[in-house]
């Protein structure tokens, strides 16, 4: 699944703050998941815990979701995004590559496609904590 | 912190040579010559992958004639084998729709895919580029280890132009450029030879303005027996697989 090559990039970049703050063990690790991109929560977290390396073994991972906000340059409206309104063949194009919504979303208020994803894009790491 | 950009290097970790084509300006047939590239690299019998990175004005569809693609995931997307190359292009999300998207947008897409596409054992990856020195060759430039460039220019000055300004860039941050190749040549002028030289980069060819090359659009057999086939054909043998 393709939430696999996402949870990869997790626990690379995890790993690599781990290094640099000289971490020996790792014992929470936050990641958001933005609603635009649709992660299936536990399929990441099933992805997580077959790749995490040995200074992992005991990290509990606290995967959130969080809000999409899509503004619109144009007039300047706000709203959240909703995967209700998207038929399956459209939500999974933008699962794949988020910026993809530009090609089927427009502003509910003026139709313009040209609105900036301001909060909950894809997926995220909010921090990692260990012991030195 | 990205953490998508951390497993960028591992993704293309099994490729051989990475070879993005770019140009100064649009129109001169870039999407053509890395098209035409991959597909002789491939018929060489070699592994190759064609990635389209031209996100708002894909071609290289058109120019293999595919459409409706499905794709397959396995701890990733797997990029579907086309006319026996593996085939990245926004195209696979976006369909025939129009899609405008800013540059942080085309940053972040062309992060996105080079963080989930399994590649796997590739000899080569060409890589199709939007025209000019923006966020596609930037980004590129920082994400991508081995990459290298192929550049194409018509005899045009105007075209030439941001060639030699594109070729200065690569060189101050020591990125190799394979070479220039000049497309749809009308005389046996040598100006943009010269020019090519004197900024200490290889001419690779001079391709001929062949009308045969319009109407091999979509149909890659004919595609392949054109004269700018032929030509990229010597420029791989003479200086990608020798």
């Amino acid at each position: 699944m393709h939430e696999w090559a996402l949870a990869e990039a997790i626990i690379t970049a995890a790993q690599q703050i781990a290094e640099k703050e000289k971490l020996s063990e790792i014992r929470e690790v936050t990641i958001k998941i933005g609603e635009l991109q649709q992660v299936e929560r536990e399929i990441l977290r099933f992805a997580l815990s077959q790749l995490k390396p040995a200074t992992f073994k005991n990290a509990q991972f606290h995967i959130t979701k969080a809000k999409t906000t899509l503004k619109c340059r144009v007039c300047g409206n706000t709203w959240l995004f909703s995967k209700n309104k998207l038929d399956e063949d459209t939500a999974e194009a933008i699962h794949f590559v988020p910026e993809v919504a530009h090609a089927y979303i427009k502003c509910p208020k003026c139709g313009s496609p040209d609105f900036e994803i301001t909060k909950g894009r894809g997926i995220w790491l909010e921090n990692i904590k260990g012991v030195r | 912190m990205d953490p998508r950009t951390t497993v960028i290097n591992e993704r293309l970790s099994r490729t051989g040579r990475i070879i993005a084509v770019s140009s100064g300006k649009g129109g001169v047939g870039k999407s053509l010559v890395a098209t035409t590239l991959a597909l002789t690299l491939s018929r060489k019998g070699c592994k190759v992958g064609l990635f389209d990175l031209d996100f708002t004005s894909p071609s290289t569809h058109l120019i293999m004639g595919v459409k409706n693609v499905p794709l397959k995931e396995d701890k990733g997307i797997i990029p579907p084998g086309v006319k026996g190359l593996a085939y990245m292009s926004l195209i696979h999300f976006s369909g025939d729709q129009p899609t405008p998207l800013r540059g942080a947008d085309i940053s972040s897409a062309l992060i996105e895919l080079l963080a989930v596409t399994q590649w796997g054992k590739l000899d080569f990856l060409v890589i199709d580029m939007p025209p000019g020195i923006s966020d596609a060759v930037l980004d590129l430039i920082r994400l991508v280890k081995r990459i290298e460039f192929l550049i194409v220019t018509t005899p045009s000055l105007l075209a030439f132009e941001t060639v030699k300004k594109q070729v200065r860039l690569l060189q101050d941050v020591k990125v190799p450029i394979i070479g220039v190749v000049e497309n749809m040549k009308t005389s046996n002028a040598e100006n943009i030879k010269h020019e090519t030289e004197k900024l200490g980069t290889k001419f690779l060819t001079g391709i001929p303005y062949d009308p045969e090359v319009e109407d091999a659009i979509g149909d890659v057999t004919r595609l392949l027996k054109t004269a700018l086939a032929q030509k990229i054909s010597e420029v791989v043998a003479s200086n990608i697989t020798k």
